[in-house]
């Protein structure tokens, strides 16, 4: 299953993770900004933790960083398929083994020994924002063109549903990233590896 | 009108210009580097961004490239989607840069639309001429830049119809408009020409209420709300870029949905 040969992380995967970090972190504050200018579930986000100043500043933000999003995600994934690294890394997965994974890391006793291997919690976990990503990018292609992309509007629902879909798909990316970096700071060896590959 | 947001109005085809040239100043793409940098990043946060010129030239840099990219994307045969008249949202939101108490009004009796620029005939039209041409209307869902959406019902003549009547000059780049509330902006030929761009009459049933733009606005299910400009006076056919009261100010040109 692993290659103990060459870097833990191949150069590309390390490039695109951080070119990634820097596009989701910008999209979400700017994103937050433009929320603020409509808040439709009632409640705002704090300016301070905004990019962009204001709303013309926050959308010019979300509509250039949107082409680093896309452009880096499309090469993750180009460069995950053609090496075969997503099957290899990701699959096998089965929902008793995300569990028994779960229950072992509550207790205390999952291992990470070996970062070359993803856990089941990893994979689902990894796997699942890949998803989320690719929802943001499609619900957010529905709100910037409602008129020129009708099949993925009704595929959404509307473009107002497109618009809590897209919040909360958000809220999960956000959500991810803040376990992400918890268990980063507890593992910081795969921080390294993320950085150096090894 | 005060405005807090207003600022100086800046020539867009200038900027660009002036982005471009310093872009290609070796320091300043440095500049631009060290400033997207994660830590740069979080102390350019809140207003501070705003104030930071390089950065606000190159994202407006990019906001012309996405002009570009929407103007590609624009399918000119493809329809807005329209709705019942149970789906129409009432009441209809006000939302323009200035209050609901300060809506121009304008005597109908008075009233002529201007026509210039690239044009046969610069004949300016009273509000009894419009009503005499065809008449359509369309119920769709008007978005607005902010996120919000409502959904309302304009009647009044197909544009591309106006158009064709002035004998404009079909091949050129942009229509402009000038209105009463002192609020301009401008769109894309193709635009203007789609099938759903209205210059609005009415609104559900009645003639258009000054709070919502009396004696015209421009309809568009194709773009945001601020690309739908209201109490037009003055339409003009160009090629040189005319930009409008926001996109001066940082939104984007095209802002077609």
């Amino acid at each position: 299953m692993t290659d103990d040969s060459g870097p833990i992380h191949p150069l590309w995967l390390r490039v695109t993770h951080w070119m990634n970090a820097l596009a989701v972190v910008i999209m979400v504050m700017s994103g937050w900004r433009i929320y603020d200018a409509d808040p439709f579930f009632g409640f705002i986000i704090p300016k301070s933790v905004t990019l962009g100043g204001w709303l013309a500043g926050a959308l010019q933000w979300h509509f250039a960083a949107m082409w680093l999003l896309a452009a880096n995600g499309l090469a993750y994934l180009a460069c995950n398929v053609a090496s075969g690294r997503v099957w290899r890394k990701f699959f096998p997965l089965s929902a008793r083994a995300v569990m028994a994974d779960v229950r072992a890391a509550l207790r205390g006793l999952l291992k990470h020994d070996d970062l070359r291997a993803y856990n089941a919690v990893q994979r689902a976990a990894y796997l699942f924002v890949i998803a989320d990503c690719v929802l943001l990018v499609l619900s957010g292609l529905v709100l910037w063109k409602p008129v020129q992309f009708p099949l993925l509007r009704e595929l959404m629902g509307d473009y107002e549903a497109a618009r809590r879909v897209h919040f909360l798909a958000m809220a999960a990316l956000v959500a991810f990233v803040g376990v992400h970096l918890v268990m980063s700071a507890l593992v910081p060896r795969a921080l390294l590896a993320m950085i150096r590959g090894r | 009108m005060p405005n807090p947001y207003r600022r100086i109005a800046l020539d867009g085809e200038a900027v660009v210009k002036e982005a471009l040239r310093r872009l290609d100043q070796p320091a300043r793409r440095a500049f631009l580097r060290r400033s997207l940098t994660l830590g740069g990043l979080s102390l350019l946060t809140g207003c501070a961004i705003v104030d930071e010129e390089s950065v606000e030239r190159a994202l407006m840099k990019v906001s012309r490239l996405n002009d570009k990219v929407q103007a590609w994307l624009f399918d000119p045969t493809l329809l807005a989607p329209t709705y019942p008249e149970s789906m129409i949202t009432r009441p209809f939101p006000f939302n323009a840069y200035y209050k609901v108490d300060e809506v121009p009004e304008v005597d109908a009796s008075e009233f002529r639309l201007e026509v210039g620029g690239l044009v046969a005939d610069r004949h300016a039209w009273a509000l009894e001429e419009l009503r005499a041409l065809p008449q359509t209307d369309q119920i769709t869902r008007h978005i607005c830049v902010e996120g919000w959406s409502a959904i309302g019902k304009w009647g009044g003549v197909n544009f591309g119809t106006f158009l064709r009547r002035v004998g404009a000059d079909l091949s050129a780049r942009y229509v402009g408009f000038q209105c009463a509330d002192d609020y301009s902006t401008s769109i894309d030929m193709p635009t203007a020409l789609h099938p759903q761009t209205l210059l609005a009459l009415s609104f559900d049933g009645e003639p258009l209420p000054p709070r919502y733009g009396f004696p015209m606005k421009l309809r568009m299910p194709t773009k945001l709300g601020y690309k739908n400009p209201k109490h037009i006076e003055a339409i003009f056919v160009t090629n040189t870029y005319p930009g409008g009261y926001w996109e001066d100010q940082g939104y984007n040109w095209f802002g077609g949905s």
